[in-house]
């Protein structure tokens, strides 16, 4: 489990030093992931051993967003003074995001008939 | 025995306590979220965020002092995003024969959920500072501070919205798709991880672990493409 923490931990640390050496708009751990997933599509063995501590972290994926959730604390007025706006506008565009976002996929998978379990 | 105030001056001013409560704020939401029967609106993170913002506010604790704890947690959030890429590995056949809709769904979701955000918070009248903090709320939220900051807006506040939208996909997904009769789990998985990153995915898994690696796909190809996305939409609108 340390074995595939560390590789983890590796795949970030690299994600960040590109991120920043070549000024890139995608952050680190996003890179990690691109890293990561590469090594484990090269070595098949490494994604067998990497599964158990990958799918560990992620299973309580959401606690790790409580504490910046917290800071709400901190913005209690300026929430209240904008409330309104910033709550129709998050609410409004989330539903809308999801719509497009669905309905897309939907229409290019049956146009291109990428369905779940053939062959495109 | 020593008096409960000294104990607690000594145990404020250190990590331990804070951790703590936001470990069992969590088990608290997760509880209360499995006895609901994972009904929607009862999202672990807002009970969790709700509990320890009222403790925060009960004992006139500072954010800068609470975060000294809890920052050991939000730190788990990069090498999260990094483990994403076993269940993208382990779905990696399903998802290379989506590779057109995958492509395509993340331009409208993501292309959608920035502009309307602006669209809507413009004509409601937010400054242009809030603006910029609302523009990258749908990515994952080390991207969206890093975006938030470049453009202009307040990061802390953006933190806190990205967390907002996070719950309100969380909580809209479920129903939505059940009113809108779409039983294509990689597309509902795929749009609540581009419009709702982390939290929607972690919603995702508990429905069908299908949607679970889409979601994740989805907040992975959104954190680069919001940043690309966030800039140009926000000089649309300044």
């Amino acid at each position: 489990m340390i074995h595939a923490l560390a590789l983890i931990l590796l795949c970030q640390l690299a994600g960040e030093a590109l991120s920043r050496l070549f000024g890139l708009p995608a952050p680190g751990p996003v890179l990690g992931m691109g890293l990561l997933f590469v090594l484990m599509l090269a070595v098949p063995r490494l994604g067998d051993f990497m599964r158990p501590t990958g799918e560990g972290i992620l299973r309580h994926l959401t606690l790790l967003f409580v504490p910046a959730g917290v800071g709400v604390v901190g913005h209690l007025r300026q929430l209240g003074e904008n409330g309104l706006a910033l709550g129709v506008a998050l609410v409004g565009s989330t539903v809308l995001a999801i719509a497009a976002g669905v309905l897309t996929f939907v229409f290019v998978a049956r146009l291109t008939g990428a369905k779940g379990g053939e062959d495109a | 025995m020593r008096d409960f105030a000294e104990i607690w001056s000594y145990l404020a001013e250190t990590p331990l306590i804070w951790l703590s409560a936001t470990l069992i704020a969590y088990l608290a939401g997760d509880y209360l979220a499995q006895r609901a029967g994972r009904a929607p609106l009862v999202n672990p993170v807002l009970v969790a965020v709700i509990l320890l913002a009222a403790l925060l506010w009960a004992t006139d604790t500072s954010y800068a002092t609470y975060f000294e704890g809890a920052q050991f947690v939000h730190f788990l959030l990069g090498p999260a995003t990094v483990a994403l890429a076993v269940p993208l590995w382990l779905n990696w056949p399903t998802v290379r024969r989506a590779a057109l809709p995958i492509a395509a769904a993340l331009l409208a979701g993501s292309g959608m959920a920035v502009l309307s955000a602006l669209a809507i918070g413009h004509a409601m009248g937010l400054s242009p500072e809030l603006l910029a903090t609302l523009a990258p709320k749908g990515t994952t939220a080390p991207v969206a501070l890093g975006i938030s900051q470049n453009l202009g807006g307040s990061p802390t506040l953006t933190a806190v919205l990205v967390i907002l939208t996070g719950i309100t996909g969380a909580i809209v997904i479920t129903p939505m798709m059940n009113a809108m009769g779409i039983r294509d789990w990689r597309a509902r998985g795929f749009a609540v991880g581009v419009a709702a990153h982390g939290i929607g995915t972690a919603r995702a898994f508990q429905v069908n672990p299908q949607a679970g690696a889409f979601a994740g796909i989805g907040m992975g190809l959104n954190a680069m493409l919001t940043a690309l996305l966030a800039p140009w939409a926000l000089g649309l609108f300044q």
